[in-house]
């Protein structure tokens, strides 16, 4: 078993791609920049799943975004945050 | 890419991504499930146990390819049920003509309830 291609600080891209088929990465989040916070261990894909095929387990993580990326002219205070999970193969290198 | 890029637009993947749209206030009132929502979800769990589903996101795939206008009329487990139905009648399991022999068999039994 390969370990997590990202570690806790390393900043991250969001995939902007909608496949036809249920995925759990919400629009609002897609494209967007964020740091990851915590390795989330392994699950099934639920593109996979969602489609009845067999399990395939994938990396996920825990992903922090400033509210600032996320909304434009975002109001509230600039250490605002979120955390989503999102799964290794939505995420791209953003240096 | 740099970070200062204007943001790809991220399409929405059906009429349940509606995260940071315009909407009204959150409707926080309790309600009683009613006994057919027992029945859908008793139905959804046999038909996982039996394998004709393999997970909760297979339903959630049936739910999220309703068309806008069926996703904001049908309640929860409406959507529940739709999304069963159309997985059950894709595999298989049930005929189409079975479903709607039954859909008419339950009309008939609650009109002569009237």
């Amino acid at each position: 078993m390969t370990g997590p291609r990202y570690r806790p600080g390393q900043r991250v891209r969001i995939a902007a791609r909608t496949p036809a088929v249920h995925h759990r990465v919400p629009a609002y989040v897609k494209g967007k920049v964020g740091t990851i916070e915590r390795v989330c261990g392994k699950h099934g894909e639920p593109e996979r799943h969602a489609a009845g095929k067999s399990l395939v387990l994938r990396r996920l993580y825990r992903v922090r975004i400033a509210q600032q990326e996320l909304w434009d002219g975002y109001q509230g205070a600039p250490q605002d945050k979120l955390d989503v999970e999102i799964f290794e193969h939505w995420l791209e290198d953003e240096v | 890419m740099s970070p200062d890029a204007p943001d790809k637009a991220a399409l929405p993947s059906g009429p349940h991504d509606i995260g940071g749209l315009p909407a009204g206030p959150v409707d926080r009132a309790e309600h009683d499930t009613a006994h057919w929502e027992w029945q859908i979800d008793a139905m959804l769990r046999l038909a996982m146990q039996k394998g004709a589903l393999t997970d909760f996101a297979e339903l959630r795939d049936g739910i999220e390819r309703l068309t806008p206008k069926d996703y904001e009329k049908l309640s929860y487990y409406e959507r529940w049920a739709r999304s069963l139905a159309s997985a059950l009648l894709k595999k298989g399991v049930v005929s189409s003509s079975a479903l709607q022999d039954k859909i008419d068999e339950i009309r008939e039994r609650q009109a002569s309830r009237r």
